[in-house]
């Protein structure tokens, strides 16, 4: 089983869909795929024509559904793969790739607890999945999203979030420039904004927080300020540094 | 073998000796865990050894500290992929820690505060090879990096070396730590790239 999750596949791009001016869904068609949960990753090889091989992580951006995998990658500049796979790699294009691993940052649809997700930037996509999960089983665990993004431009899944849900609840803080309509000033999520955004912590709630590693440094600690059991307070470390 | 990626090139490259297949080099020091930072306070802290009989060797911060430290000086790889070369660090080396401890085990299981375990042979903490670190850099080792301790395990993925280390299970037979139960190698050599099970 487990060797059957870590063998190597070949997936082709099926679909492609610009999410923000920097980051690019895509869709892979990957025969025999295994399904997977709401949290977990995949990790994408590519080579080179002289051989070169180098190897990247990127979270499932949806539940499992058929052989058909989606992840979002958002453009690093200067990166060596992320600028490829936003820019470059097309409709038709192989790559390989394995998964799904981690079973430590998932979420199930069959919990009923009320569940916290704090996103910040790419952040989103692990946490996307959860709520894509949870529409997808008619779960009716009450969800909270709190959101950082730069600016307007920079969310994910705009319109996808922007339609009413039942139970899900998204707020979303700007940290360089809100829209004209937004109560407020641009600025990094506080110890405020979890508190007003996010579930009291009698209410016992499973925490998912994914971003930058500094965010999700701050994050954590005013989870655990607040109250939150740091036994339900689960991370995810994008990245080779903070930001 | 292996399918070509249209177009793919990457970056150009240069051939570091003592970068394991795979990783990149960072001159910050990423921060990665399951969970949020503890920060555990040296009075209460307690490092204890465990054998397989269930004999217990105990240590205060203070005893801790009165032992002879070393002042490693090694290279660093998480299996998220990067490498740090030349860290410098300050810790009780193994060697002295277990240097009493009667035991016919073969592996053990470092726990960490909060709940966090990762297996090793007990062969691989032996020898010059691994540290109890309570220095990072010539500063008390920060509550992100593990402090006030962890174990410091150079020749094995970073994930070996513990955060937040608070003792060590010997045991005849090996048990499965975190990450190695969440699919991850039981050993994990940077150079035989042992990132999951199977590799
Ligand atoms: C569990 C997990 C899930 C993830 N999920 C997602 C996701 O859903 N979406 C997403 O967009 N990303 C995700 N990532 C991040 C992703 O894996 C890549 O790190 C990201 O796409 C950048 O890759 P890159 O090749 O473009 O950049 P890289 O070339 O790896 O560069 C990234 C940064 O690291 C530095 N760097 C890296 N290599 C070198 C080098 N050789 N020399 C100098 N500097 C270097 C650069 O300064 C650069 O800023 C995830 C990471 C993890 C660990």
């Amino acid at each position: 089983m487990v060797q059957g999750r870590l063998a190597w596949r070949v997936g082709r791009l099926a679909e492609v869909r610009d999410e923000t001016p920097t980051a690019r869904t895509l869709v892979l068609d990957v025969p025999g795929w295994p399904g997977h949960l709401a949290g977990q990753h995949v990790d994408l090889r590519l080579t080179a024509e002289d051989g070169y091989r180098t190897t990247r992580t990127y979270s499932l951006a949806a539940p499992a559904a058929g052989d058909r995998v989606a992840i979002t990658v958002q453009r690093v500049p200067g990166g060596e793969v992320s600028p490829y796979l936003t820019e470059v790699f097309a409709v038709g294009d192989p790559v390989e790739l394995r998964g799904p691993v981690g079973g430590w940052f998932v979420w199930r649809p069959t919990s009923p607890d009320p569940v916290l997700l704090i996103a910040g930037g790419a952040g989103i996509v692990p946490l996307m999945a959860m709520i894509r999960a949870r529409r997808a089983a008619g779960s009716r665990a009450p969800v909270k999203l709190l959101y950082s993004v730069r600016t307007p431009a920079d969310v994910y899944y705009a319109g996808e979030l922007r339609r009413p849900e039942p139970g899900l609840d998204v707020t979303v803080v700007y940290t360089r420039k809100a829209p004209a309509d937004w109560p407020g000033e641009p600025h990094r999520i506080g110890i405020a904004d979890v508190n007003t955004a996010g579930w009291p912590a009698e209410f016992a709630p499973q925490c998912f927080v994914c971003g930058p590693t500094g965010f999700v440094e701050t994050i954590a600690d005013v989870l655990v300020a607040l109250g939150h059991d740091p036994r339900r307070v689960k991370t995810e470390r994008f990245g080779p540094s903070g930001s | 073998m292996g399918i070509v990626t249209p177009g793919f090139r990457g970056r150009a490259r240069t051939a570091d000796e003592k970068l394991p297949p795979g990783q990149y080099l960072v001159e910050d020091f990423p921060v990665l865990s399951a969970g949020p930072t503890p920060r555990v306070r040296t009075e209460n802290w307690r490092f204890t050894v465990t054998t397989e009989t269930g004999r217990t060797h105990e240590w205060s911060w203070a005893d801790l500290l009165a032992l002879p430290s070393e002042t490693p000086t090694v290279d660093i790889h998480c299996v998220t992929r990067w490498s740090k070369l030349g860290t410098s660090w300050r810790g009780m080396s193994l060697d002295t820690l277990l240097a009493d401890v009667d035991t016919a085990a073969d592996y053990v299981l470092a726990e960490c505060h909060g709940g966090y375990t990762t297996n090793l042979p007990l062969e691989d903490l032996l020898d010059g090879q691994a540290w109890i670190a309570y220095e990072f850099e010539g500063e008390e080792l920060a509550p992100e990096h593990g402090g006030p301790a962890r174990l410091l395990v150079p020749h094995l993925y970073f994930w070996k070396s513990a955060k937040w280390i608070e003792g060590l299970r010997l045991t005849l037979d090996e048990d499965l730590g975190f990450w190695e139960a969440a699919g991850y190698h039981t050993y994990g050599d940077p150079w035989r790239e042992q990132r999951y099970q199977g590799d």
